[in-house]
């Protein structure tokens, strides 16, 4: 038999439930092969005696009608878990155990998966590389001293390197797509109010939202099932009918239309890119697609309005980290003198810049220039995707526009990082479902990926589409373990 | 438009973010970059242009106001830097 590891979760379901293979063998195989896996840091925090004692339970009492029965789930540390510590990658709660467990991953345990342990991210999602973490960098399995793309770089990384058999990322503005694309896995972005975001610590709430990361597109249908709910938790959680997204998994898209947005032929984009996205159109013409051009026209505002809404939320939501009720302290002589001192020391420099940034575009005087002005663009942005909606039944383009970047390249430049999310972050913006799929690799041989977007609450169309194309494109991560001894 | 160093100061004291003298200019430098970037904006007419709030097109539901949760207050204290039986402890506010 393949390496239990190996094995995609649906054929690890399958497996468990025909008895051929325990929760415990399984728990132990994904725990052995972490342990030994430890140069990636992919784990902040490990749950590994614990997932073992809760697999015996399963196997000593099983219920294989559940949907993830008795599975292992390393998830990433942006996800309050109860009684188990959660950093959101960051020096300011380093010693935090929640009291509570946010409705996402309760989800999951409902359905039979055990908690394998916590996943690193950049330092509150705020990354596309998983170099603002405070616990270090994460190493792609792919090569060696290549980012795992972020802020999901913990998850994208032990997903890859089968420490986890799926796993769940967070996506503000492509956090779960770009690091799919960059360690050859499946991402998805679900619409903005599919998934509960309560006990998920907070980034810019009108644009976070959880989703699933697994090896092929089925798997993430099954998780997508799980982890969708409505939630009276969330303000913005949306009471809609969810589709059992994988019984009803399909790879007959004919006569499917999807748009090509002419606005993603962005300056200085590499040739390879360019040239993955022509095969991919004709890989969905060969899953019997329609592809039509459409245009996004403001596109090219994507970035500039996600980097004034985005830290204007944030520098909202992180004003609770005080020192006072949890988290770290440092010691000041006042009130205020302890707050700046814990601050200063308890963010990373891409935090503080963000919260810095948020902070002016909100200050008296500017807040209708930057924030006012950023809200309506916005609003431009989504206009053009109802738009093109009339027209079409989803959207295929690049996932990044450039292959996985060697650790510390792009970190002295912000905005440099920032254009790694050229093709993501409008998708949020307008709060779309969005997958990334591998579909091909560069001349290093690392992974590039595709990414469909579909209309809000679509989410099976994308999923459908992928799952077809994925079968025509049939990738293969060639993964050699440089980093085991 | 710039950020000078002074703007940047007063940024960092609304933000409660104490900041040193050296790391105050590079983050000038950083903020006045992210800042060119952010300024294409301006080419766009918005005028007419209403203003997206929320990307969820429901209005925002209400709930009884009443107590979900039990008693958690002693493990809503452990996790607290420093405290005195049943409440937080911040440096002293009044003399």
């Amino acid at each position: 038999m393949t390496e239990i590891t190996s094995l995609s979760l649906f054929e690890l379901i399958k497996n468990i439930k025909e008895k051929n293979i325990s929760s415990n063998e399984v728990a132990k195989s994904f725990i052995d092969r972490s342990e030994k896996s430890k140069k990636l840091n992919a784990y902040v925090t490990e749950n590994f005696e614990n997932c073992l004692k809760l697999s015996k339970e399963f196997d000593n009492k099983p219920n294989f009608d559940l949907k993830l029965p008795g599975i292992p789930i390393a998830v990433k540390d942006l996800f309050c878990t109860n009684e188990v510590r959660t950093t959101a990658g960051s020096n300011i709660l380093n010693n935090f155990v929640p009291s509570y467990e946010s409705t996402v991953t309760q989800n999951i345990w409902n359905e039979g998966g055990i908690l394998l342990g916590k996943l690193n991210c950049d330092e509150f999602a705020m990354g596309s590389s998983n170099e603002t973490s405070f616990f270090g960098n994460v190493q792609n399995p792919i090569a060696k001293d290549l980012v795992p793309g972020g802020s999901s770089g913990g998850s994208s990384s032990a997903l890859a390197a089968n420490l986890t058999p799926i796993t769940i990322g967070t996506d503000t503005g492509g956090s779960i797509r770009q690091p799919a694309s960059f360690t050859g896995t499946v991402g998805l972005k679900p619409t903005y109010g599919s998934c509960s975001r309560y006990g998920i610590v907070a980034f810019a709430s009108s644009l976070d939202q959880a989703g699933p990361m697994s090896k092929d597109v089925k798997d993430s249908s099954i998780l997508l099932e799980v982890i969708s709910s409505f939630d009276k938790k969330d303000s913005t959680s949306i009471d809609f009918q969810r589709n059992n997204y994988s019984s009803e998994l399909t790879r007959n898209i004919k006569g499917i239309k999807i748009g090509i947005p002419k606005e993603y032929r962005v300056d200085g984009m590499p040739g390879e890119i360019e040239s993955l996205w022509k095969k991919g159109i004709e890989y969905a013409k060969d899953c019997g697609a329609e592809i039509i051009d459409i245009s996004l026209p403001h596109t090219s505002y994507a970035l500039p309005t996600y980097y004034i809404v985005a830290p204007a939320e944030a520098s909202s939501n992180l004003a609770r980290y005080d020192g006072v009720k949890y988290g770290l302290r440092s010691s000041g002589k006042s009130l205020i003198d302890m707050y700046e001192k814990t601050r200063s020391e308890g963010f990373g420099e891409e935090v503080k810049r963000r919260i810095m940034i948020g902070t002016y575009v909100l200050s008296s005087g500017y807040y209708d220039a930057y924030y006012l002005k950023a809200q309506k663009v916005r609003q431009l942005i989504k206009q053009d995707f109802d738009q093109a909606y009339n027209k079409v039944d989803a959207i295929l383009t690049p996932s990044t526009p450039s292959s996985a970047f060697k650790i510390g390249e792009k970190s002295n430049d912000p905005v440099s990082m920032y254009l790694n999310d050229i093709f993501t972050v409008p998708v949020n913006l307008a709060g779309l479902p969005g997958i990334s799929i591998p579909a091909g690799v560069d001349k290093n041989n690392y992974p590039l990926g595709l990414q469909i977007i579909g209309k809000p609450f679509d989410e099976q169309t994308v999923l459908n589409i992928a799952y077809s194309m994925e079968e025509k494109i049939n990738y293969k991560n060639n993964i050699t373990d440089w980093w085991m001894e | 438009m710039t950020i000078d160093l002074k703007t940047v100061k007063h940024i960092s004291k609304l933000a409660r973010i104490s900041l040193e003298e050296k790391k105050a200019e590079k983050l000038a430098n950083d903020m006045n970059s992210i800042f060119e970037f952010i300024e294409k904006l301006n080419e766009l007419k918005t005028e007419n242009v209403e203003p997206l709030t929320s990307i969820a097109e429901t209005t925002l539901r209400f709930r009884e106001d009443k107590i979900t949760s039990d008693n958690i207050r002693e493990k809503i204290l452990k996790n607290s830097p420093e405290k005195n039986d049943d409440f937080f402890v911040v440096p002293k506010v009044v003399e």
